[in-house]
């Protein structure tokens, strides 16, 4: 199946890009098998599917971070082997990455001046930004320092270092994942004057509605292969999913909530912020009932973190600022807390939910240990810890060579459900739970919701802290912001609009720092 | 052509059983070039040192004397070092250790019975204990890193050893000589029926068994090694980096004390200003050699013995300096550490494609 069959606009006579036959393998696996793909100037081509697909592969080989074993990669109608990405940037091709890299405690000025391949004096450098600025009606102010700016504006910074060299493909992975979608329809403007000049963008994504605004064609990956191009407008969400996915998305079964009584209370939660860009919560207060999930969205780096330490108990704060089932727990260290019916799940899979090296079984131990009496007085016992992590294992579903796997030899989404599983089955009577599918696969999310909604059913307060607005929408009865430190008032997910917790994550109920 | 280092998704069991060999490979091979170099007989100096020793029948007294107090400290530092807690200063620790041994050794000196033995043994470890006390208050309290005062303390302690065996410790028929009173027959190891090899190596066998049980086992030994490998994890899993510090440090400056009256009350039989003889900083490279597990030291012990033990036989055979056991353990320390790249990292070599 060629692009140039189902184009919607006359196809000028040369594509931007063209590969044919594209194929990488790695030791374990065939990331990209037999890969076509053509981006014509002045597109929008969306390349969607699930984590694991392959589409950082095939970009990496784009941006000459890696070589393809077989195929041609086409630029300009030209044959062209990209060996590195200052080649790439050559030639005209731009990656704005999910992880930014910038430095905090320097102006946007120096980050841009850093990551440019040509050297500029400051002064000229500082005009051609703000020409930048003005033609795509950005705002950022070049002087300041990355530290003091939100995630949105951070954004703009690595968008502004790829305009500056004008480029004629610009590749954007995931981007959106970190913005409010009042954030995400600027990045959207900009994108599409952007291609009105003729640049192609290859744009990075699993987010389908994103994808239906944006983009005019897609491709979409399954385990390595394109298993089919579309125009996206013409698509519904589900048929786009249906086919990123190969099987029709499960959705969330809730039940009506029957809330209990109060389980997790917050109760003018106050916390320093930890080293130079720690947030600072500001008298946080909150209360889950048995039986409801409550949601916290909100941009990351607004206090999330904190938040999650502070109920987790790695963080102590006075004593009836965090109760639970009644009992004033804000000085209690974890194991303590844990003996009062709490679970937490850490955003952070490795080196924080577990240890890498760690096999599961050895992982079960770290959380679980009391709970499920897998050491007497101090001793370790090893059966009963790895007949726990295999009881996980079937239960979740978790592929694995079994208990005596080490932690990193999983996939990020199987090793999400073990330590969400880890924590379901020690029965926990209040959950906290944060980020609980990023970068997470759509069938391990889907069991991963199904068995959090299940835990609620069965009378446990949950509070899921996440970025994801879908996640929170699918999955939560109460939604609350959390934003610069703060909290808004909790309101009813059925009735609450995504635009009101837009503009709450953008900063509209105080002066948080990243309040514009 | 060139050499790429590739990041292997895990860390190679393979190689991490293999590199320690390697490493000491490596070392006779660089030892004999650098010795023919200096203009020695290189292949011999190796010959020596590392063969000589294991090959002779009368040797293994020798070995196991040297191997017991690098066996000792090397697993308490090896603990250590799994918790990510950087003692060592554990000469310093060694050297307190036998130092408050002898205190309780001078102090009962006229007295008779079999608890004085016992007595200066605990003395020995309460008094690594506390040398090793010192860093654990600083770093829990004040984040003083360890690495600079468990270091520091060892020229303190050498400094402790010099006055006491000059003044106040001084043998009153000792003619003068800094160096205290022979220990009484209640006050010096016993020896293994027909050998002059000290109890020290048997506890340094036992020892070393037993961290083994209690760093699989135990909660402990869970604790030690998921503070090191993720302080995050740890703190989720509520093991305190405080107490695992306090905990790790006392346990490896026990054992260096105990392995420090160890050798007062064995070897030596007094207390003398040459009692310093770098088993502590030798037990850092024991430590690594056997890949911080309690049995690799044991192991590497033996070998680190073997080079002791054959510098003295290539003093005397070849002339060789007395440096030269020193060169090959730094040797070794600097393959291994270098080695240690291949348990995490594959080497491929690829061809440059230039377009």
């Amino acid at each position: 199946m060629t692009a140039l069959d189902i184009a919607p606009t006359p196809v000028p006579a040369t594509l931007r890009l063209e590969l044919r036959g594209v194929t990488k393998r790695f030791p374990r696996v065939l990331a990209n098998d037999n890969v076509d793909l053509s981006v014509a100037p002045g597109e929008i081509h969306a390349l969607l599917g699930e984590n694991g697909a392959g589409k950082s592969t095939l970009v990496k080989m784009i941006y000459g971070l890696m070589a393809p074993d077989a195929g041609t990669l086409s630029w300009e109608g030209t044959p062209r082997t990209i060996t590195s990405p200052k080649e790439a940037r050559r030639l005209g091709i731009n990656m704005v990455f999910q992880h930014f890299s910038l430095f905090e405690a320097m102006s946007v000025l120096d980050n841009i001046a850093l990551g440019l391949d040509e050297r500029l004096p400051r002064r000229r450098l500082e005009a051609r930004i703000r020409a930048v600025l003005d033609t795509y009606g950005l705002s950022l102010d070049p002087r300041r320092s990355v530290a003091t700016l939100s995630v949105g504006e951070r954004q703009r910074i690595e968008i502004v270092r790829a305009l500056l060299v004008e480029p004629k493909l610009l590749i954007m992975d995931e981007p959106t994942s970190v913005l409010t979608p009042q954030e995400a329809e600027q990045l959207f403007a900009t994108l599409r004057a952007l291609a009105e000049r003729g640049c192609a963008i290859l744009y990075i994504s699993h987010k389908l509605h994103e994808i239906r605004a944006l983009c005019a064609r897609a491709t979409i990956l399954r385990g390595g292969r394109v298993v089919a191009a579309c125009e996206p407008r013409h698509e519904s969400p589900a048929s786009l999913a249906e086919m990123m996915i190969g099987a029709r998305p499960r959705r969330v079964e809730k039940a009506r909530p029957r809330p209990g009584p109060v389980k997790l209370a917050l109760e003018g939660l106050s916390l320093p912020g930890e080293g130079d860009f720690g947030v600072t919560l500001e008298a946080l207060s909150l209360e889950v009932r048995g039986g409801e999930i409550v949601g916290i969205a909100g941009v990351a780096g607004n206090g999330q973190s904190e938040l999650f330490l502070a109920l987790s108990g790695e963080r102590l704060c006075a004593p009836e600022a965090v109760t639970l089932n009644g009992h004033p727990a804000g000085r209690l260290r974890p194991e303590e807390r844990r003996a009062h019916g709490l679970s937490a799940v850490p955003e952070e899979r490795l080196g924080h939910a577990g240890v890498p090296e760690f096999s599961l079984s050895e992982n079960t131990l770290l959380t679980a240990r009391h709970r499920r009496a897998l050491v007497s007085r101090a001793l370790v016992r090893p059966r009963r810890a790895a007949a726990f992590a295999a009881e996980v294992i079937a239960r979740f579903d978790v592929r694995t060579t079994g208990p005596r796997a080490p932690a990193a030899a999983l996939s990020g989404g199987n090793l999400q459900k073990f330590v969400v599983g880890r924590e379901i089955l020690q029965a926990p009577e209040v959950l906290v739970v944060s980020q609980p599918t990023w970068g997470v696969d759509a069938g391990a999310a889907a069991a991963i919701h199904q068995a959090l909604a299940d835990l609620a059913a069965g009378g446990a307060a949950i509070l899921v802290i996440s970025q994801d607005l879908d996640e929170l929408f699918a999955l939560t009865d109460r939604l609350a912001v959390l934003n610069g430190g703060r909290l808004s008032a909790p309101e009813d997910t059925a009735s609450v609009s995504v635009e009101r917790i837009g503009l709450l994550m953008g900063g509209l109920h105080g002066e948080g720092p990243h309040a514009r | 052509m060139r050499v790429e280092l590739i990041r292997r998704p895990l860390p190679s069991p393979a190689m991490a059983w293999a590199t320690p060999p390697l490493a000491v490979l490596l070392t006779m091979l660089a030892g004999a070039a650098l010795f023919s170099l200096l203009g020695y007989d290189g292949p011999a100096a190796v010959r020596e040192i590392f063969l000589t020793p294991v090959l002779s029948r009368d040797t293994w007294q020798d070995l196991a004397i040297k191997a017991a107090p690098l066996i000792l400290i090397a697993v308490g530092l090896g603990i250590g070092f799994r918790a990510g807690v950087w003692n060592i200063g554990a000469e310093g620790q060694y050297i307190a250790g036998g130092l408050a041994g002898t205190g309780v050794a001078l102090a009962t000196w006229e007295m008779q019975g079999v608890w004085i033995l016992p007595a200066m043994v605990v003395a020995g470890v309460l008094g690594g204990m506390a040398w090793a006390a010192v860093p654990a208050l600083l770093r829990t309290r004040l984040q003083v890193n360890e690495i600079l005062t468990t270091l520091m303390l060892t020229y303190v302690a050498v400094q402790l050893l010099n006055y006491l065996m000059r003044g106040p410790w001084r043998d009153p028929q000792g003619f003068g000589f800094p160096q205290t009173r022979l220990f009484t027959e209640w006050q010096v190891l016993p020896l293994l029926p027909g050998t002059f090899v000290h109890i020290g190596a048997v506890v340094a066998l036992g020892v070393a068994l037993l961290a083994w049980f209690v760093m699989a086992r135990t909660v402990f030994g869970l604790r030690v090694r998921t503070v090191g490998a993720a302080p995050a994890a740890a703190r989720h899993a509520g093991f305190g980096e405080g107490d695992t510090v306090w905990a790790t440090l006392l346990l490896s400056g026990g054992l260096a004390g105990l392995a420090g009256i160890f050798e007062a009350a064995g070897p030596f039989a007094q207390m003398v200003p040459q009692f310093p003889t770098g088993y502590g900083f030798t037990a850092i490279i024991v430590a690594f050699l056997g890949r911080l597990h309690p049995i690799g030291a044991v192991l590497a012990g033996l070998v680190l013995a073997v080079s002791y033990v054959g510098g003295e036989i290539a003093q005397s055979s070849l002339g060789l300096p007395a440096a030269a056991a020193g060169v090959f353990q730094a040797l070794m320390l600097f393959f291994l550490l270098g080695a240690d790249v291949l348990v995490r990292y594959r080497l491929v070599l690829t061809q440059r494609v230039r377009p």
